[in-house]
């Protein structure tokens, strides 16, 4: 019996060892050592990576990065409740409606993302219409900013966020609902008071997806946001480019995972003392 | 006595099938009232159609002499009790009863008097802080049933009130129910699929079969006068001789009788004797008999009679 379960985790094992394990620790050993002429890393060990991370520089971006991925967040909270209630209560089409929600995913992130270009840009389509209706004369600046990048992430990452708050809200037992209006409350106290604390799990779920992912995001600020919007995924990623500082990019990366690893715990360790 | 609650031709019909059809009621203030029927009768539809839950395809609700239709859920002086209780699983006991108290247009000043008063009246008294999981069914229930007392709404809807309990609970809970309704001279609307919990608790009985009423009036009414062949079944066994009706505790089993059968068993039920004996026509028939006058064997040759006043005829029916 104890030699088959190690028998049959044995691929998984296999796996998290040379796919996860093994590529973290030549990650950490990277952002260790000095930085290589031509890229790459050289010897002597050095923890001099890590002290430049507390360049303001840095910090201004990371924060940057909190408020993009929050404020991101935030609003695919408020786009992804209603459709997930939507969802949850349309009996028979609720398939269909999942199926569109997830249907995105079947074409490349990349390509979705130059189709933003492509709408937002001067010449593009947005822009074109609305001048051609006279409503405007001089194209909107809509690539290129704070507001382009978020729009990306939200359209992105917005399945994320449906996809938990269903799972919560459709399991939600519709009597409570009936109860709270019998009991006087208005809809949007039964909302509040009733349906919100109880989809909490899902909120969370959600949010948590949705946040980590837009943290590390490096496509979507390097394609919508241009040069003036850069995140933190932003800096890692032309560590390893253009700039040839291997072992800075590496400390980034483990900086990050360590930060979000610490919020998660705490969020978790909330959660757990709420249910006791 | 006035009635507090009227419905007057209300219908629910759906696309496919008619889930109250033409319901009539008139249910007096303080009255422990009964919606019996088999399940898909239109029992617990008439109910969320009072409590608003769902609105009527025809008909008119009236509360107190004004109509009820047009208002939501939450502007109509009914409560309900759900079947599954339907507590806020997020809030403590306390919290569950409070809520309807904070839903107060204007703020109730005695809040924690009238909390702790009905608290004490389900006896839940030390239990306020406890959450609905902590709870047995039977204090879930109690703690539903203060949610809505507090409010002391016109009429109290309860759905089903006992099915979810411990069938060794139920027949407490009952006397419990009743004493409670007395005290506090609500006016409760039950609905059951039990007959027995409809007859020993409610004041007057509406009987429903496919969406319609097929008979309102007292236990005694429904269960010794029924008016129609399915009130007449539903309320207990009956045996049929053609189209005169006779109960099994009214049959009489003796050597000689008027309709001769033959005994297939006779079966010991602690109170009294079921006999189960067959007519020639093949007609099976069910008497029960004191147990002092058992002696009777499969195969015997009987005759079961009854008395004249023990008969139900149905002549306006067609079969």
């Amino acid at each position: 019996m104890q030699r088959l379960r190690a028998l049959f985790l044995a691929p998984a094992r296999a796996v998290n060892l040379f796919l996860f394990i093994a590529p973290m620790a030549i990650v950490l050993a990277y952002s260790l050592l000095s930085r290589g002429i031509y890229g790459g890393v050289e010897r002597p060990w050095t923890l001099e990576s890590y002290g430049r991370l507390f360049d303001p520089l840095y910090g201004g971006i990371l924060l940057r990065s909190f408020w993009i991925s929050g404020l991101s967040t935030l609003v695919c909270l408020v786009l992804g409740f209603p459709m997930a209630m939507f969802i949850a209560r349309s009996g028979a089409r609720r398939n269909l409606y999942l199926n569109l929600v997830i249907l995105p995913f079947w074409t490349s992130f990349l390509v979705r993302t130059y189709a933003w270009m492509f709408l937002l840009r001067d010449t593009g389509l947005i822009n074109t219409f609305l001048q051609w209706t006279g409503v405007i004369h001089e194209p909107l600046p809509l690539l290129y900013n704070d507001g382009a990048v978020i729009l990306g992430l939200v359209y992105g990452y917005l399945p994320f966020m449906v996809l938990p708050l269903y799972t919560t809200l459709e399991k939600l037992d519709k009597s409570l609902l009936e109860a709270s209006a019998d009991l006087g409350a208005k809809p949007w106290v039964t909302l509040t008071r009733v349906v919100i604390p109880l989809s909490a799990p899902g909120i969370r779920a959600g949010s948590i997806l949705v946040f980590i992912t837009c943290l590390g995001a490096y496509l979507t600020p390097d394609l919508l946001g241009g040069s003036k919007t850069v995140m933190i995924g932003n800096v890692i990623q032309n560590q390893f480019t253009s700039a040839r500082d291997w072992p800075f990019g590496a400390a980034a990366s483990l900086a990050l995972m360590a930060l979000v690893m610490v919020l998660l715990i705490v969020i978790l360790r909330r959660d757990k003392e709420q249910l006791l | 006595m006035e009635s507090v609650l009227e419905l007057r031709e209300v219908s629910k019909h759906y696309p496919t099938h008619r889930a109250v059809d033409g319901v009539s009621l008139s249910i007096e203030r303080g009255a422990l009232y009964g919606l019996l029927g088999p399940s898909g009768c239109g029992k617990t539809t008439t109910l969320r159609l009072v409590a608003g839950f769902d609105s009527p395809t025809a008909g008119d609700i009236l509360l107190n002499g004004s109509s009820l239709v047009s208002l939501k859920p939450y502007e109509r002086n009914v409560n309900t009790v759900f079947q599954s209780y339907a507590l806020f699983p997020h809030m403590t006991v306390r919290g569950n009863i409070e809520f309807g108290l904070k839903q107060r247009k204007a703020p109730v000043n005695d809040l924690d008097a009238r909390v702790q008063r009905v608290v004490d009246l389900v006896q839940l008294t030390g239990k306020e802080l406890r959450m609905p999981a902590e709870l047995s069914g039977g204090e879930k229930q109690r703690v539903a049933l203060a949610r809505s007392l507090v409010l002391a709404p016109e009429v109290l809807l309860l759905d089903e009130p006992l099915s979810a309990l411990d069938p060794n609970l139920r027949k407490q809970v009952r006397s419990e129910l009743k004493a409670l309704q007395r005290r506090t001279g609500i006016t409760f609307v039950i609905v059951t699929h039990d007959q027995e919990e409809a007859l020993s608790m409610c004041d007057r009985i509406a009987v429903m079969h496919q969406g319609k009423v097929e008979q309102i009036g007292s236990p005694e009414d429904i269960y010794l006068r029924p008016r129609t062949r399915f009130v007449a079944e539903f309320l207990g066994a009956m045996n049929w001789f053609k189209d005169i009706g006779v109960r099994p505790e009214s049959t009489r089993v003796a050597k000689t009788g008027t309709v001769p059968a033959v005994v297939e068993s006779s079966m010991f039920l602690g109170n009294c004797v079921q006999v189960r004996a067959r007519t020639a026509d093949g007609v099976s028939l069910v008497a029960e008999i004191p147990r002092e006058e058992n002696h009777f064997k499969p195969g015997d040759s009987v005759g079961l009679s009854w008395n004249p006043a023990d008969e139900m005829r149905f002549p306006q029916e067609v079969n």
